[in-house]
C-alpha cells in the first residue's frame, strides 16, 4: 500500500508577495525544494491567526501554481478569497511574514498520456488551480479550452498570464456583468461534441461539479473534479471531510476528500447523497 | 547545547506504566484523532511516542454520520463523525500489522452498541499479538441514541467493563474511556475500576451544538457534536484531579485540549500517568513530538528525575517539595 501523505512536509515558509486581484488575494510563498513535489490539484494546509489565536485548525487552500525562479527558488502561489476569519487573517499578512504550512497534500489531477483535447471548467476562484493545470496539459501537447463562471464579474478569477496556455477562454456570469449571461455548464455538451473533448477537469462549488457530472455521465468523457469539503486536519486523521463515493463493487463508502481527494472521479461521487445518512 | 540536552535527557526517566504495561514515554494519540496511525507516520516515526491509541473500532463497517461533521469554535471544535470505521476484522487484518511493522505500541480502542458487542470485540482481540492495552470507549457522544452512552450510567458502564474483563482474562490492561458529561464522575470511575478496569481515559469530548444563523438550523449533520480542543482543557484537568484524588492508584490517561508541554504537565500534576493528544494533531501533525520534548524539559526544569515523581504532584500539601 502506498504511504498516505507521502510527499507532505511541514515547513516555515515566508510570504514573498501579497497582492489584491479583484475580490481575491494572490499570495506567493517561498517553499524551496518543496515546490517540485507539488502537482496541479494538490493543496496546502496553513496555520492561521498566529501563536495566540483561538483558531486552532489549519485552513486548506488549493495550490494554484508553483514555479522555480533564480531570485526566490521554489515558490507557491495561492489565490485566497477573504471569506472567513482564517482567510481574512491570511490575506492581511504582508511580505516577510512566515507561515507554518503543510504541503503538498491530497490527490492531483491525472494528466493524459496522449495529446487529447481537454476542457477546464472553473467556478469562482476555483479557476485558480486550473491555470497551473493548463500549463502542464499544454506542455503535454493537449488542446486546452477553458470555461469560467461566477455569479458576477468581480468573482471571476482570470489572470492575463494564465491565458497563454489555453486555446480559448469563455466566461459566464449569472448577472451578465462579464462575458455571456448564463451558467458555465450551459455550453459544455456542445464543446465536448465540437472539440472531441476526452477529459473535463473542474474545480468550483459542489453544485457545479454535480451538474458537470450529469452531463459527462451520458457521454464517454472522463470528469476529474476537485471537491471542496470542510476539513479540520487536511491529513486524513479527523474524518470530517468525507464524501459518498461508489466503490468498484457498487457499494458506497464515505471517503476523505483530503487524502482520497480533492481530485476525484466525478462519475463515482454520489452527489445526491452528499449530506445524507448512508 | 547539544551535548547538554542529551545529558539532561539521559537523567530523566520518562517512562510510565498503565496496568502491567510499560511505555517508554507518556505521550499517546487520542482515540478518533489519529485514525490508525498511518497518516501521521509521514511526519514522525510512530515508535517515537508512547503509543498509538487507534480510532474506536466496532464489529462491522460503519459509515458514520452525514456531513457537515465539523464546526470550529473558539479554541476548539465540534465533531460529529459517528464512529465511521472499517469494522474489527479489516482492522485486525490491515491496521494492526502495519503498526506492528512500525514498532509502535498499540492501544486498541473498541466501541459497541451493546455490552455484548464489546465482549465480542474483546474476544477477537484476545489472540492478536502486538497489542499493549485495550481502551473501552463507553463515552462516544456521536451515537444516534444518547441512551447508548454507557458512561452516563454507572450500571451500564460496569456491565460493559465486566463483560470485557471476563472475555479478555487478565492478559491485557483495560482502559475505560469516560465522559465528563455526568453528575458524579468519581462514582462512575469507581464502578468501572471495581468491574475490572486497570486504567481510565479522561475525558471524551463534551457534548455541544452550533446553530448556523444563516440557515437558522443546527450546523452539524448530526445536530450535536463533541467539543474538543483547548476550550475543554480545564474540564479535563478537573476530571483527572477529582478522580485521582479518589482513586490514587488507578492510572489515568489524561486528555482534553493538550497542545503544549505545559498542558501535558498540568495533566500529569493533576494525576495523569500519561497524556493523549487529539485535536492538537489536527492543527499540527508534529504536535505530539513537540509536546513530548517540551514536557521532558519542563520536568527537568522542576528538578524531577522521573515522570512518575510528577504524577499527582498537585495533590501534595504545599509544604512538600520534590526532594523530600
Amino acid at each position: 500500500m502506498s504511504q498516505i501523505n507521502r510527499s507532505a512536509q511541514q515547513l516555515l515558509a515566508p510570504i514573498i508577495s501579497n497582492k489584491k486581484v479583484g475580490q481575491y488575494h494572490q499570495i506567493i510563498v517561498n517553499v524551496g525544494d518543496l515546490a517540485s513535489n507539488c502537482k496541479p490539484g494538490n493543496f496546502v494546509a496553513i496555520n492561521v491567526g498566529g501563536d495566540t489565536s483561538s483558531m486552532i485548525l489549519r485552513r486548506a487552500f488549493a495550490i494554484s501554481r508553483v514555479s522555480v525562479s533564480a531570485t526566490f527558488g521554489g515558490t507557491m502561489e495561492l489565490i485566497v478569497a477573504p471569506h472567513g476569519q482564517g482567510s481574512k487573517w491570511l490575506c492581511a499578512q504582508g511580505e516577510g511574514v512566515v507561515l507554518d504550512i503543510v504541503a503538498p497534500l491530497g490527490t492531483a489531477f491525472g494528466i493524459p498520456t496522449e495529446a487529447v483535447s481537454v476542457l477546464l471548467v472553473g467556478g469562482g476562484y476555483g479557476s485558480a488551480p486550473l491555470f497551473g493545470l493548463a500549463e502542464v496539459l499544454n506542455a503535454r501537447g493537449c488542446r486546452v479550452d477553458m470555461l469560467l463562471g461566477a455569479s458576477t464579474a468581480s468573482k471571476i478569477y482570470a489572470p492575463m498570464e494564465g491565458k497563454r496556455a489555453v486555446n480559448s477562454i469563455r466566461i459566464y456570469t449569472e448577472d451578465g456583468t462579464m462575458g455571456q449571461m448564463g451558467r458555465v455548464t450551459d455550453p459544455i455538451p456542445e464543446i465536448i461534441n465540437d472539440l472531441d473533448v476526452a477529459v473535463v477537469y473542474s474545480c468550483g462549488p459542489m453544485a457545479m461539479l454535480s451538474a458537470i457530472t450529469k452531463i459527462t455521465d451520458s457521454l464517454s468523457v472522463v470528469h476529474q473534479c476537485a471537491v471542496e469539503e470542510a476539513m479540520a486536519c487536511g491529513i486524513g486523521v479527523c474524518m470530517t471531510c468525507v464524501l459518498p463515493v461508489r466503490n468498484d463493487d457498487g457499494s458506497v463508502a464515505m471517503l476523505r476528500s483530503c487524502i482520497d481527494g480533492p481530485v476525484m472521479d466525478g462519475s463515482k461521487v454520489q452527489w445526491s447523497q452528499v449530506g445524507q445518512q448512508l | 547545547m547539544e551535548s547538554g540536552w542529551a545529558a539532561a535527557m539521559s537523567s530523566l526517566d520518562f517512562s510510565t506504566t498503565i496496568g502491567n504495561t510499560w511505555f517508554p514515554a507518556p505521550t499517546f494519540t487520542a482515540s478518533g484523532c489519529a485514525s490508525s496511525g498511518r497518516e501521521l507516520a509521514q511526519f514522525f516515526p510512530l515508535r517515537d511516542m508512547g503509543g498509538v491509541v487507534t480510532k474506536s473500532v466496532m464489529s462491522k463497517v460503519r459509515n458514520g454520520r452525514p456531513t457537515p461533521r465539523m464546526a470550529e469554535t473558539p479554541s476548539g471544535m465540534l465533531n460529529s463523525i459517528g464512529l465511521q470505521g472499517p469494522g474489527i476484522d479489516a482492522f485486525i487484518a490491515k491496521d494492526i500489522p502495519y503498526l506492528v511493522e512500525q514498532k509502535a505500541r498499540i492501544i486498541v480502542s473498541i466501541a459497541g452498541e451493546t455490552a455484548e458487542e464489546y465482549s465480542t470485540l474483546a474476544r477477537k482481540l484476545r489472540t492478536v499479538s502486538g497489542i499493549s492495552a485495550i481502551e473501552v470507549n463507553i463515552s462516544c457522544p456521536n451515537v444516534e441514541n444518547r441512551g447508548l452512552v454507557f458512561a452516563c450510567d454507572p450500571e451500564a458502564s460496569r456491565r460493559v467493563i465486566d463483560g470485557v474483563r471476563r472475555t479478555i482474562g487478565g492478559e491485557l490492561p483495560i482502559i475505560a474511556k469516560l465522559s465528563p458529561d455526568v453528575t458524579d464522575l468519581v462514582s462512575i470511575a469507581r464502578g468501572v475500576v471495581d468491574a475490572g478496569a486497570d486504567g481510565l481515559a479522561l475525558i471524551n469530548t463534551v457534548l455541544g451544538m452550533v446553530i448556523n444563523v444563516d440557515t437558522m438550523r443546527p450546523h452539524l449533520g448530526g445536530k450535536t457534536g463533541g467539543l474538543s480542543g483547548p476550550a475543554i482543557r480545564p474540564i479535563a484537568v478537573r476530571a483527572v484531579y477529582q478522580v485521582h484524588a479518589a482513586l490514587p492508584n488507578v492510572p489515568i490517561l489524561g486528555m482534553g485540549g493538550v497542545s503544549s508541554g505545559k498542558d501535558a504537565l498540568e495533566m500529569i500534576l493533576a494525576g495523569a500517568s500519561g497524556v493523549s493528544i487529539g485535536t492538537a494533531s489536527f492543527g499540527n501533525p508534529t504536535a505530539i513530538m513537540k509536546i513530548q520534548n517540551e514536557l521532558k524539559q519542563l520536568l527537568l526544569d522542576r528538578g524531577f528525575t522521573s515522570l512518575k515523581q510528577a504524577i499527582g504532584y498537585a495533590h501534595r500539601p504545599e509544604s512538600e517539595n520534590i526532594h523530600e
